[in-house]
């Protein structure tokens, strides 16, 4: 059936075309059916790429061959989720992942706002139509999953790294969080063309906003994971261009999330908002240009890429005229209002934003540099974790304490006695655990021990929060402690949703910090009967086992583990020998301490003939709070992500009143 | 199955042009084709209310703040007064438009 997926894809592209160009010409001259007729083209376009995906579904489960893409991304002998997953496995799979998902949202979008935005929707039409136009044009013209071949016996497999549970959910979870950064552009391009810069696009498209950045964070986290299992070098996160590309936008959309406040409670920072929407949409972009135009190997591999210059012109495109765009509306995004102090609320968020943008921009250019040294001295200068881990110091650490001090300041202004009042307890809290911390010897680290100190400032300044409001609340409304908390966190889901996300976040720093700062690495190479110490344990080679897997022959090392001399059992590390994709695979032990969160890592480095093998072992202290925080930032964020019933009806009155208006 | 692919293919296409088409189907002859579009004093009154709204969630913040002890007595009272005058500010301003609005109510009947 690659016909039908073919006429499917050529259908979407017809169809989002007529979107941009109908949509864009009906309103501009305010033409209401045409401006419909170009929205139901959004949602058939949706139809028609899901037809196309079904017809590569069906054929990856069939193990129809003659489908190139299927053949060169699947085998007969590779299990049906990593069959399914190679779907998105390959560059042409993930770029219909992409439109697919574009079109589902843009479908959702246009459904969900006929009511709640219908001023904007007829600008917002046509730029979801022109992203949409541009993903069909590539999967139709450029890059199609739909070419076809004499089929060969078997097909050549799955890269072993992806044939991993994670790459099940890790890849599509951050195409929800890129793709769904292009609605917030949209609505934000749409109020721009229609000249509406009141609050109606950010109401319309918060949800989508947290939602994007909620898929985003808990993509990174199970690529991270994935990394961590799978990849087997012994970390979850090796500023690589590929995982830089799904951290930038999160950071602008961060920075987003917070300014987006200062907008709705006080009216400024219309253009920065504006800008900084620009910004996580090129970046999703950008991300997908880096991973699929092949650029990050070498530059001249991106000219040689099919992908590469299309992509480079789509964003300059985007960039340039979202930019124009803005300028052309500033006289209408002036804003009234000045901030009043530099110590207040509004002001510690934008110095949150000034540091979260500025660590974005920081990774971009560690990105692009070695492109740019390609480019100019043909010769390709890597930028490596010290670049990273340096600016992430420099600008992590205080956006920890910023987020210790922001809930503490009230708006508008803050005087020190105030402060003082609310500063009293968290920083309290926090010099007390870093003297304790400095006593047990978390000095061998100062990063670590500030870090740990900031983490303790948020946590209390978090803590803190809660308790005060809670205690307000009640006084308020009377009550038990648990009813005065539920009420406190139903009024106002955002901030309390928020507080939980940073608490997330307090977790992955103490987590990073402690497996980095204060982590144990040996290598020894060991023959059966010997045994290394590592930190508190103490790690026996048994014996080297080999065993037929469902695609690959599995080779184990049996390994012994006492912990502060007392055994806690037995841990495999070891390779796979993957038959059809002829690659070998690390594949290593990892034993979980849930106490302490501690991680005991074993990386079989290389297995020798005269029976010996190469360890690498590893002990991380609370690496697993990081994974622990992918948990509570979700419950953050679906916090956060709750409709909430009094601003509904606010804005539902608001918009009755302003129609009363327009009938009168 | 060439066949079968095409005929779907075609079956889905004239479907879509069919949906696209729709809102011209169901209105052949429409009496009005305009899109709603808030005019200048809709768009006027749209700004009050957001700074009525934006006033009014400022002060109750600000009272929550007080009752929680993030804001101490002094502040509370140097900072409440000039928020009441923009909430009333706010109101007073949304109001000519309710009378320019009764006005043209009038003026049509």
């Amino acid at each position: 059936m690659p016909e039908l997926g073919r006429a499917a894809l050529a259908l979407s592209l017809g169809l989002a075309l007529y979107a941009l160009v109908a949509g864009a010409y009906a309103a501009a001259t305010r033409r209401r059916r045409l401006a419909r007729s170009a929205q139901n083209a959004l949602l058939a376009a949706f139809g028609s790429t899901g037809v196309a995906s079904i017809v590569l579904l069906g054929a990856l489960l069939r193990n129809d061959f003659s489908f190139t893409y299927v053949a060169e991304h699947t085998s007969r002998e590779l299990p049906t989720p990593y069959t399914i997953s190679a779907f998105w496995g390959g560059q042409e799979g993930s770029l219909l992942l992409w439109l697919l998902i574009l079109t589902g949202f843009s479908a959702a979008a246009v459904v969900l706002s006929r009511r709640s935005a219908p001023d904007l929707l007829p600008w917002v039409v046509p730029i979801l139509g022109l992203v949409a136009t541009f993903f069909a044009f590539m999967l139709v013209a450029v890059s199609s999953p739909f070419q076809t071949q004499l089929a060969p016996a078997d097909g050549a497999g799955l890269n072993p790294s992806l044939q991993n549970p994670y790459m099940m959910i890790h890849p599509p979870c951050l195409y929800l969080g890129y793709v769904g950064l292009t609605i917030p552009f949209a609505f934000a391009m749409g109020a721009l063309l229609s000249r509406r810069t009141d609050e109606l696009w950010i109401v319309a498209t918060r949800r989508w906003t947290l939602f994007a950045w909620t898929a985003l964070g808990i993509g990174q986290l199970l690529g991270s994971h994935w990394a961590y299992v799978e990849v087997g070098w012994g970390g979850y996160y090796a500023w690589d261009p590929v995982e830089n590309a799904a951290l930038m936008p999160w950071l602008a959309s961060t920075a987003f999330l917070h300014s987006v406040m200062i907008q709705e409670k006080r009216g400024m920072l219309k253009v920065w908002n504006v800008l900084l929407v620009i910004l996580a949409f090129c970046l999703a972009l950008f991300g997908t240009f880096l991973t699929r135009s092949g650029v990050i190997s070498s530059i001249h591999s991106f000219t040689q890429s099919p992908l590469g210059g299309w992509f480079l012109g789509f964003i300059c495109l985007i960039t340039l005229g979202s930019v124009a765009l803005v300028i052309s509306r500033l006289p209408i995004l002036r804003s009234k209002t000045r901030m009043e102090s530099l110590v207040s609320r509004e002001a510690t968020f934008l110095y949150n934003n000034l540091l979260l943008v500025a660590l974005c921009l920081t990774i971009l250019w560690g990105v692009v540099f070695p492109l740019v040294s390609e480019a100019v001295h043909g010769e390709q200068i890597t930028v490596s974790s010290p670049y990273y881990n340096f600016f992430l110091r420099i600008f992590g650490l205080p956006l920890l304490l910023l987020m210790a001090i922001g809930p503490l300041v009230a708006w508008r202004r803050a005087s020190l006695r105030s402060l003082g009042r609310s500063f009293a307890w968290p920083a309290g809290i926090a010099l007390a655990v870093g003297v304790v911390l400095l006593i047990l010897g978390a000095g061998s680290s100062w990063i670590g021990l500030l870090a740990y100190t900031f983490s303790a400032f948020v946590l209390g300044s978090i803590g803190y929060e809660f308790v005060r409001g809670t205690r307000a609340r009640r006084a308020l409304t009377g009550g038990t402690w648990a009813a005065a908390f539920v009420e406190l966190v139903g009024r106002n889901r955002r901030r309390y949703g928020g507080y939980i996300v940073h608490a997330a976040i307090v977790l992955l720093a103490i987590g990073i910090v402690g497996s980095s700062a204060y982590d144990t690495v040996r290598e020894r190479t060991l023959a059966p009967g010997q045994t290394m110490a590592v930190s508190h344990y103490d790690v026996k080679y048994d014996q080297l086992v080999r065993r037929n897997g469902a695609n690959a022959t599995e080779f184990r090392a049996i390994l012994d583990v006492k912990k502060n001399g007392r055994s806690v059992g037995t841990l495999e590390s070891g390779k796979n020998s993957y038959r059809a994709e002829q690659q070998t695979s690390n594949e290593v032990g990892i034993r979980s301490d849930p106490l302490t969160g501690e991680d005991l890592y074993v990386i079989t480095d290389q297995i020798n003939q005269n029976g010996t093998i190469a360890f690498k072992v590893l002990v991380k202290p609370l690496v697993n709070l990081i994974w622990i925080s992918g948990f509570v930032f979700l419950i953050g964020s679906l916090v956060a992500l709750w409709p909430s019933a009094a601003e509904q009806r606010r804005l539902a009155l608001r918009y009755r009143e302003l129609r009363a208006l327009a009938r009168a | 199955m060439t066949a079968l692919a095409l005929a779907i293919g075609a079956v889905l296409a004239v479907a879509c042009v069919v949906f696209v088409a729709l809102p011209f189907l169901r209105e052949p002859d429409p009496v009005e084709d305009r899109l709603d579009e808030p005019g200048a004093l809709e768009r006027r009154a749209l700004e009050l209310a957001e700074e009525r709204d934006r006033a009014l969630a400022a002060l109750k913040e600000l009272e929550f703040d007080h009752r929680t002890g993030k804001i101490s007595d002094e502040d509370y009272r140097e900072l409440v007064g000039p928020l009441r005058a923009r909430v009333a500010e706010a109101l007073r301003a949304l109001e000519p438009h309710a009378e320019s609005t009764e006005e043209r109510v009038h003026a049509a009947g």
